[in-house]
């Protein structure tokens, strides 16, 4: 079972991850068009280069935009649990031993209590985002269950992770539930609205450029987001 | 296939029609007609693939659902945080259904679709600019409206409204008959207290081609006058033209593209047929938005841009005092607090916010800023052709209470604001709350201010 998810399934769930993001990149582009969208993003280019890099740049710095500064818990919600998804995974000890093993290199990886730091704070942010998805009107009447559904893919690599690495329990059946979860997870990405991993940085590009060359880029220094 | 004789999904192209929509007094027949028409979901689910691509579906489907649109949305504030006001919502159960739905949707859903498109946003744009994902539900519900226009679903107002530029381009019925006659009415009127005051019609090769908003020939020929005194004071070189004067778009408002392109071409062949250097627009906003922000884009002109560099009249008054054209004269600065309405359209979405606050610098002594300001302004409160549409003068009435409490927090006695639909929306909000203020244009403002030199000034 180990062999299997580590191996042809591995394959095949980094695969989807790949192929899957960069399908949705030349879709994106195939689908901009500067008359519909009113944007001339060719003939402006540098302009629209700016545009877009601004508008996702202060985007990705915590407190960076009036939005993020008006609601300052939520924000610390939103990196909190952003920065462990992203990292974490990335810089764990026991994944860089993986990684070291099978192809012969590591990144640097995270001292033992910071890695479950950063679980924890993983979590404990879900719950908050929860709590929040029912305590306010405002987000209540736009959850779905699609919501709950994009969450739990999201953080079951990070609670099964938790669970294995501490041995609570039956160290192989968690151990098999965190890489099937971490798959699920990476094919998630391009099929669901985690999408968004690369769709926040088209999106945000593209208003980018709609406010870097067509509305007021060109006659100011820009928005102040 | 029903279709009323008012109500279809027909365009205005005749007089005849334009007259018998007049005629329908607020509208009555029209929306009982709305009542029994159909909706062609065939029609409907073909633009919307040929038309819904990467950005607005990506737009869709992302959306996290977190609500920080919430608070940016004027409407949701207004109605004591009513969920159902909250952008992501408007746009989900509207847009987002009808896309789930591949167009399949009756007459009621289609209704409900129009009156949120038109009473629950004025496309102001400012929750895009609060969304982490850059999901513009502005942008989203003026293609919603183009979406309802082709049904034949769009207030009263607007189908007369895209009408008027099918017929007169022009919003209202001005030909070019009572517009030059108004210039030169309007030159003749004013000559005695300003000698050698003219309002040339198509003078070629002029420095600046003036355009203006319906509205003033027709009911304020006054702000024409005025435009002709500062030009006047300032030495400028200007012509209007005889037609293609007209920079406003209901249509725009309406979701009727094929107008939007008919009004803007207008425009863009006096540019061409006069040659002059540049353009500048009177003191509105959706005009410069229309005619010199998306215009380009509607007339299929690659570079975005006007056939002549254009600029909004705020540009051309900070221009002027910057340059001493115009000199104010500092015994006759406005004194008393004063605050200044960012109009979404040339502001937010345009990034004129600057050149405001310069202005503002050399005629007010107590320049106050409204909170929030400049590209974060919330709109008027009657933006998006909502000012002008009966139907939802409540729902209006109520979205005025936002820019109430903002002007009110400044604590200044008048507002200027640059913009027709803010002007108006502000004197409405005077009539409705009568909070005290007084509300004005930069025109008879800066008429007031400046100092007129000895040999512009009438014998003695």
């Amino acid at each position: 079972m180990y062999a299997f998810v580590t191996g042809p399934l591995a394959w095949l769930s980094f695969t989807v991850f790949i192929v899957g993001i960069i399908a949705r990149i030349i879709w994106y582009f195939r689908g901009l068009s500067w008359q519909l969208d009113r944007v001339a993003y060719k003939e402006h280019m540098a302009y629209g280069i700016k545009g877009a890099i601004r508008s996702i740049v202060f985007w990705l710095i915590p407190f960076g935009t009036h939005s993020w500064r008006f609601y300052p818990f939520f924000t610390i919600c939103v990196f909190t649990f952003h920065i462990g998804l992203l990292f974490t995974p990335l810089f764990i000890f026991g994944h860089n031993v993986l990684l070291q093993e099978r192809w012969g290199f590591s990144l640097w990886a995270m001292p033992e209590g910071m890695a479950d730091f950063m679980t924890v704070a993983v979590i404990i942010a879900v719950l908050f985002i929860i709590l929040r998805r029912n305590a306010l009107p405002e987000v209540r009447i736009l959850t779905t269950p699609y919501d709950y559904l994009v969450l739990a893919i999201a953080v079951a690599p990070f609670v099964t992770g938790l669970l294995a690495h501490h041995q609570i329990g039956n160290y192989n059946f968690w151990l098999i539930a965190h890489i099937l979860a971490g798959e699920i997870f990476l094919v998630a990405i391009p099929l669901t609205k985690l999408s968004h991993f690369i769709g926040f940085f088209l999106s945000r590009a593209q208003l980018g450029m709609d406010y870097g060359i067509k509305r007021g880029g060109m006659k100011s220094k820009g928005l102040a987001w | 296939m029903p279709e009323g004789k008012l109500c279809n999904k027909q365009t205005v192209d005749t007089e005849e029609q334009l007259q018998a929509l007049l005629n329908d007094k607020s509208g009555k027949q029209y929306y009982e007609e709305m009542n029994h028409l159909d909706v062609d979901a065939k029609a409907l689910w073909a633009t919307i693939q040929k038309t819904l691509k990467s950005r607005l579906r990506t737009w869709l489907e992302i959306c996290a659902h977190c609500g920080m649109c919430s608070d940016s949305c004027f409407f949701y504030m207004a109605n004591k945080k009513d969920p159902t006001q909250v952008p992501s919502y408007k746009i989900q159960s509207t847009l987002g259904e009808l896309v789930r739905r591949k167009g399949h949707v009756d007459n009621a859903f289609m209704q409900m679709v129009m009156d949120t498109a038109w009473s629950k946003c004025t496309c102001c744009n400012r929750c895009g600019m609060y969304c982490p994902f850059g999901i513009d539900m502005g942008v989203m519900f003026s293609y919603l409206r183009g979406l309802c226009f082709t049904q034949g679903f769009v207030p009263w107002e607007l189908k007369i409204g895209s009408g008027m530029h099918r017929i007169y381009r022009a919003q209202m019925n001005v030909t070019t008959e009572d517009w030059v006659d108004t210039c030169e009415w309007m030159a003749e009127e004013y000559e005695e207290d300003w000698p050698g005051l003219t309002i040339p019609v198509d003078k070629q090769d002029a420095d600046i081609i003036y355009t203006v908003n319906a509205r003033e020939p027709k009911h304020y020929p006054e702000d024409l006058a005025e435009a002709a005194i500062l030009f006047h004071l300032a030495g400028e070189n200007w012509t209007v033209p005889s037609e293609g004067w007209e920079e406003t778009s209901l249509a725009m408002f309406a979701g009727d593209w094929a107008a939007c392109k008919m009004q803007v071409e207008s425009v863009y062949d006096a540019m061409e047929r006069l040659n002059p250097k540049r353009m500048v627009v009177t003191e509105c906003g959706h005009a410069y938005r229309a005619t010199v922000v998306e215009g380009p884009y509607w007339t299929g002109r690659k570079d975005g841009q006007t056939p002549i560099p254009s600029f909004h009249y705020v540009e051309w008054v900070a221009e002027a005092l910057r340059t001493g054209k115009i000199k104010i004269d500092p015994a006759k600065k406005i004194k008393e607090p004063v605050t200044y309405q960012d109009s979404c359209n040339y502001i937010r979405n345009a990034g004129l916010k600057d050149v405001a606050r310069e202005i503002m610098g050399y005629i007010a002594e107590d320049f106050r800023e409204m909170k929030p300001n400049k590209e974060h302004n919330f709109c008027c409160g009657g933006g998006g052709g909502l000012n002008g549409i009966g139907r939802y003068r409540e729902q209006r009435n109520i979205g005025l209470k936002v820019k109430r409490d903002q002007i009110l927090a400044t604590g200044a006695n008048l507002v200027i604001a640059p913009c027709h639909n803010c002007w108006d929306a502000i004197r409405d909000l005077e009539e409705e709350f009568e909070i005290g203020i007084r509300w004005s244009f930069l025109k008879p403002l800066l008429i007031h201010m400046a100092i007129v030199p000895d040999h512009l000034k009438p014998e003695e």
